[in-house]
């Protein structure tokens, strides 16, 4: 009877989980399908706790454990997803999906350590294998996710051992053999040899995601969560439970098919993002010594104010900088003003501006700028053309024209935002410093660019006051 | 190996059906809302959580019972971290005009 009631919920949690990521995909419900599927989760949670029975029919014991550990997980998750900084929301994602890989990991390793204590030679080859594979993707995703934080938050620098890619395949293709002399060989070191693997796809993990550029970090995020999700997958196999065999694999075959889409809007493909190197220190101090014509003309506050306020057309285009000075609401400011001087603005938003997609959008949501002024790269182009003056917000490779012209640029290919083709374009940006792929902008040399250096929040709020001081 | 496929058939049916709802659900998202939908199936793959709640219940010994309990700890973060996160991300997406 429980255990019926049990399947019920757990059926209930799987149709929340459905819908609730059906309801994500549309900017009205999203937050409905959100809370819809953190209910799902809740019941499935309590359902297992107390209604849960093992094949003898006994209920769960250690629930004290149980709820101390939940009581820790929920607390700590709790402050630390509300005290994160909107700028840091990529890396948060990236942790929080390493510690789900990490649980798959855990349980592999507790389920194995069982059976080994039991009798290894009759457990089925197939149940053998089900851990392995937890246990594997698990460890790679966990590791693989730790490193992607360290990138996104500045702590773990890219790197490359020289034939890196080589090492990789090596390496998998070690723990692919050891997994299959382990599950069928039935040799007497089958513990030896899991606790290689395990030791194995952690190694993996990390150089895995260790030689990716930082710009493509979102690229590898979503894979990693998409993994963790065929963890949770091997988990419901394991068990037989089939809201972690729902879950797990709906997320892994929508993180799979969001993270082609998302190489898609870089015009990239997934495999060019994992073994390319984009952004590696080679060719980054390679390209940083490239020479262009024209020189860097500086432009003060006073004279950008100027330049915009007597503009009819104002296009910003909003980057990583503005995230990382909080600009959101000084650039809302900013709206605000030209348009109440007549002015036309928009927002140009490239699909991967930013360090996630959508990343600006959230950014400038929080500030209140309305929806319809951001404009999504394809409907925008066209229209710098009959623009007078565009505002370039901490945004650097997402407007280099050397995506466009430069065959040997590791940009090559990405769609761009045409801001050159406007009458003016201001850049405002910290320094002369190359952006994230580690390249030189041409845009920056350009005669009707010119520069406006300094911390986005700063210099903003000087324009702003410029401007009003104009009257 | 053929008896363990037929013994769990109806879980194989279930994998390739919920392989064809992922693809689907995801199919036409505005790129406006991919973090959020990346932060949402992030929550949602906490379901692992219910599998290390079974081993902890079934726990005897002390190195099950520590792994175990990390285990939990590690999914409920990886739950409530990834909703909380995707609310607040969501929060900003308030309807204006």
């Amino acid at each position: 009877m429980e255990n019926q009631i049990l399947q019920i919920i757990y059926l209930i949690a799987s149709v929340t989980f459905i819908a609730g990521l059906k309801f994500l995909g549309n900017p009205a419900t999203a937050r409905k399908g959100n809370l819809m599927a953190a209910f799902g989760m809740v019941i499935a949670i309590f359902g297992t706790i107390f209604l849960y029975t093992t094949e003898t029919g006994a209920h769960l014991h250690n629930l004290g454990f149980i709820f101390a550990a939940l009581a820790v997980g929920t607390i700590v998750g709790w402050i630390v997803a509300k005290k994160v900084q909107m700028t840091a929301m990529p890396e948060m994602v990236s942790l929080f999906n390493g510690m789900g890989g990490a649980c798959a990991m855990l349980i592999s390793i507790i389920e194995f350590k069982h059976l080994a204590e039991v009798d290894l030679s009759t457990v089925a080859a197939g149940h053998l294998l089900t851990i392995v594979l937890g246990l594997i993707i698990g460890s790679v995703s966990f590791a693989g996710s730790i490193i992607a934080w360290g990138k996104l938050s500045g702590n773990v620098k890219d790197k490359s051992l020289g034939m890196q890619q080589l090492i990789n395949i090596g390496l998998l293709l070690v723990i692919l053999v050891l997994s299959g002399v382990m599950i069928l060989g039935n040799t007497a070191f089958t513990v030896e040899l899991f606790y290689a693997v395990f030791a194995l796809s952690l190694i993996y993990g990390v150089l895995f995601v260790l030689p990716i550029g930082g710009a493509d970090m979102p690229v590898v995020i979503s894979l990693l969560n998409s993994f963790t999700g065929v963890a949770a997958a091997c988990g419901g196999f394991l068990y037989d439970n089939k809201v972690m065999l729902v879950g797990g694999i709906l997320v892994g075959s929508a993180g799979t098919l969001l993270t082609i889409v998302m190489c898609k809007a870089m015009n990239r493909s997934l495999v060019n993002v994992l073994i390319g190197n984009f952004g590696g220190g080679a060719t980054g101090e390679a390209m940083g010594s490239a020479n262009f014509d024209g020189t860097i003309k500086e432009v003060t506050a006073s004279d950008a104010a100027i330049l915009m306020k007597y503009a009819k057309k104002v296009i910003i285009v909003p980057g990583y900088g503005l995230a990382v000075a909080q600009a959101q609401h000084i650039v809302h400011d900013l709206e605000l003003l030209l348009e109440a001087e007549g002015i036309d603005v928009k927002y140009a938003i490239h699909p991967v501006a930013g360090r996630m997609p959508g990343h600006m959008n959230v950014l400038l949501a929080e500030s209140n700028v309305s929806y319809d002024k951001l404009i999504e790269m394809e409907e925008v182009n066209p229209e710098f053309a009959t623009t007078d003056v565009v505002l370039v917000v901490g945004a650097n490779d997402v407007v280099n024209p050397a995506a466009k012209t430069d065959p040997n640029s590791p940009i090559y290919g990405m769609p761009i935002l045409d801001v050159e083709n406007a009458a003016n374009v201001i850049v405002n940006k910290r320094s002369m410093k190359a952006g994230y792929a580690g390249i030189e902008n041409e845009l920056f040399y350009k005669p009707k660019t010119s520069m406006l250096f300094g911390d986005a929040k700063k210099a903003l709020t000087q324009l702003v006051s410029e401007i009003k001081a104009l009257g | 190996m053929l008896t363990f496929i037929t013994q769990h058939i109806e879980m194989f049916y279930l994998i390739i059906l919920m392989i064809f709802v992922g693809i689907e659900l995801i199919g036409h998202v505005p790129s406006v809302l991919h973090t959020p939908l990346m932060s949402g199936a992030n929550a949602i793959h906490g379901v692992v959580i219910i599998g290390s709640i079974i081993v902890m219940g079934q726990a005897e010994h002390v190195a099950s019972l520590i792994l175990g309990f990390l285990a939990v700890v590690l999914g409920t973060l990886n739950v409530v971290g990834g909703f909380v996160v995707t609310d607040r991300m969501l929060e900003m997406f308030k309807k204006k005009k």
